[in-house]
């Protein structure tokens, strides 16, 4: 009877109960955005929290430190607000643990009151035609991580010197980003945190020409007015956007009239076309926007090599979808080949399941409402106790930094309400918590790093970067990260 | 916290030195050519006394400004900011919940306000491009909306109210669709 009167108490007064009696555990997975966001609200609103924050790198931030362009500094400053989160006296960064590997999703369950999943997507789309396997395709993800010295990525590289074309599939900012990266100066490059393997590849690159293509139109153009602005604005560079495709149906003006981003950044691109050079001068770097294409297989080389040779388009014109008032690329049966040694596809990141995690392999997120896991992704609302998502595992590979915080919040927001009702029994019972992971890990030997680890990395980079005139030099090995952090 | 706001401030001197010594309108090209080496520059700025200063000194109410912020429940909280002073720091400076992911370097959207008197909105002077490409991004987007660390404290801006977007609203379960414009 005691004990009951004990819970009872505890329950009610778990508002105002110190952390020390019990605290409410709380684990997010994944250290990127989302993660942090999820772990500064939690922090905020829940005084009786502790929060761990564990990620399978040993280094914190996500695609902060693996996605943003080495050239976009201001960008990255965010991580100053997310160290602050990491040094919370409630709060633990906890690298070097994989979700699956290190510990499975039901033991983090039996650990902490509350698991809140935001891993990201760590994975690409496939385009599913012919050719893709052939060697010189390449995702932009891995092409980015490779840039960013992502460790997983260091001995990964693409063939930047048989070839001067490079093709990269879709025109989002992934793609914008890639192309960037491929047509500036290197000796621009040189001075940001670009990971120096790469850099010595670019330095030596031979690619002069890229070409961006998309299945729409420049109306329908998936990039930002910021990145577009940019890489139109490199220095000697030649652009080339046919300026028949500007030319707009009325379907086209509804659309840029609902739609300020994609109205800037057709004007953008029309003032790019009508202004400049019709030709350009040999040996200039040249920048293609090629639009109402569809890729529609992948050309082996004359010699059956393996290795990938061109692309072969299908031309499309754009028809009003049934119902959802968009237009969509239909294939008009016209076919155009690209040559090209080297073919990065920009379209889109797709996250990977757990087990024991619900998935949605259609959208590629798990089924959830509000940031609440549900067992499955059909009519059935039924939710799976106390396991939470936030950033693109939630809501798909979209969206800036900035998105993640109204994620979060909506996910604690579902948190928090059922801290007072279905979840409240179960919270007033202990769990182990942070304690109870750092154990299980230490038995299975896995090697964690703290946030005071990664600090020693951060040090480190920092020097290595200041003998390079660069903000950092980025450890890229999953040996170096461990050896300095440990 | 102590580091931060010096370093807030630190950039904030810095990018008014640099407006000062062009008459041209803010930041279109400063803020774009001078991003970099602004960057470093404020980082040397940290422990800088010059810094520090342009906040205290014992500026007089003659030089702050008055202006009021509503959150998103329609709480207000009226603040004094001394001219020059943006209202990203300004919101810092006195506890008001506004984001600055990017510490007032125009690379994102977090300090988005509304100015909520289009009289005042046209005090302002018009956003820069590199505004306007964060503008796109920002949630609840409005005909008065702004970025809170390109709107510096200045007389005529005395009485100025904005509000906070309240973004949760709009966000739903499968991705966030930025209202048209």
């Amino acid at each position: 009877m005691a004990i009951s009167r004990a819970r009872a108490k505890q329950l009610f007064s778990r508002s105002i109960s110190s952390v020390a009696s019990n605290p409410l555990h709380v684990c997010v997975v994944g250290s990127g955005p989302a993660g942090f966001y999820t772990a500064e609200k939690m922090l905020k609103k829940h005084q009786g929290a502790e929060v761990d924050i564990v990620d399978r790198l040993p280094t914190p931030y996500g695609l902060v430190r693996s996605g943003v362009a080495p050239d976009h500094p201001e960008t990255k400053i965010v991580t100053n607000q997310f160290s602050r989160v990491a040094q919370n006296e409630r709060c633990s960064f906890i690298g070097n643990v994989s979700l699956g590997s290190s510990v499975s999703l039901t033991e983090l369950r039996e650990m902490y009151h509350v698991v809140v999943l935001a891993y990201g997507a760590e994975s690409d789309r496939a385009l599913g035609i012919p050719g893709e396997d052939l060697a010189g395709i390449h995702s932009a993800r891995e092409f980015v991580w490779w840039y960013n010295g992502h460790p997983d990525c260091r001995y990964w590289s693409p063939d930047l010197k048989s070839t001067d074309t490079a093709v990269i599939l879709g025109q989002g900012n992934v793609a914008l980003d890639v192309a960037r990266i491929l047509l500036r100066p290197a000796a621009e490059l040189a001075t940001t945190d670009i990971a120096s393997h790469a850099l010595a590849a670019l330095e030596e690159s031979s690619i002069r020409k890229v070409y961006l293509v998309g299945r729409r139109g420049p109306v329908q153009a998936a990039c930002t007015a910021k990145e577009l602005r940019e890489v139109l604005g490199i220095k000697d560079l030649h652009i080339n956007i046919q300026e028949a495709d500007l030319v707009k149906t009325p379907a086209d003006e509804e659309e840029l009239k609902n739609n300020r981003i994609h109205r800037r950044v057709y004007e953008l691109l029309s003032k790019a076309a009508m202004s400049g050079p019709s030709h350009c001068y040999t040996g200039q770097r040249e920048l293609h926007f090629v639009f109402f294409r569809n890729p529609d297989r992948f050309l082996d080389s004359d010699d059956r090599s393996g290795h990938v040779a061109g692309v072969r388009f299908e031309k499309t014109i754009l028809k009003e979808s049934a119902g959802s008032g968009k237009q969509v690329a239909v294939g008009t049966g016209q076919f155009e080949d690209f040559e090209s040694r080297l073919v990065l596809k920009s379209i889109g990141y797709k996250s990977v399941p757990v087990d024991g995690l619900p998935f949605d392999a259609n959208k590629g997120i798990v089924p959830n409402i509000g940031g609440r896991v549900l067992i499955n992704s059909s009519g059935d609302h039924s939710q799976i106790e106390g396991v939470y998502v936030c950033g693109w595992l939630k809501r798909g590979p979209t969206g800036i930094i900035a998105t993640n915080l109204y994620c979060a919040e909506e996910t604690i927001a579902s948190i928090s309400e059922d801290l007072e009702t279905v979840l409240a029994y179960a919270t007033s019972l202990p769990k182990p918590g942070r304690e109870g992971l750092l154990r299980l890990l230490e038995s299975r030997n896995v090697k964690v790093i703290p946030f005071n680890a990664w600090e020693k990395i951060d040090i480190e980079e920092k020097r290595l970067g200041s003998l390079k005139n660069k903000p950092r030099d980025k450890l890229t090995t999953w040996g170096e990260l461990l050896k300095v952090a440990l | 916290m102590y580091i931060t706001k010096f370093s807030r401030l630190g950039a904030h001197v810095i990018k008014g030195l640099t407006r000062g010594e062009t008459p041209t309108p803010r930041v279109q090209y400063t803020q774009f050519l001078y991003s970099r080496p602004l960057q470093d520059l404020k980082h040397r700025f940290f422990s800088s006394t010059a810094a520090g200063n342009a906040q205290e000194g014992g500026d007089e109410d003659k030089e702050k400004i008055s202006v009021t912020f509503v959150d998103k429940d329609g709480e207000e909280k009226q603040i004094k900011v001394p001219i020059g002073m943006s209202m990203l720091e300004a919101a810092h400076e006195n506890d008001i919940e506004l984001e600055g992911a990017c510490e007032g370097s125009l690379a994102c959207s977090t300090c988005h306000v509304i100015v909520m008197d289009m009289e005042y909105y046209n005090k302002l002077e018009d956003p820069a491009d590199e505004e306007n490409d964060m503008l796109d991004l920002a949630f609840g987007l409005t005909e008065t909306s702004r970025l809170g660390c390109q709107v510096i404290a200045k007389p005529e801006l005395d009485g100025l109210r904005l509000a906070l977007p309240a973004a949760t609203r709009n966000f739903a379960v499968d991705g966030y669709k930025p209202k048209p414009h």
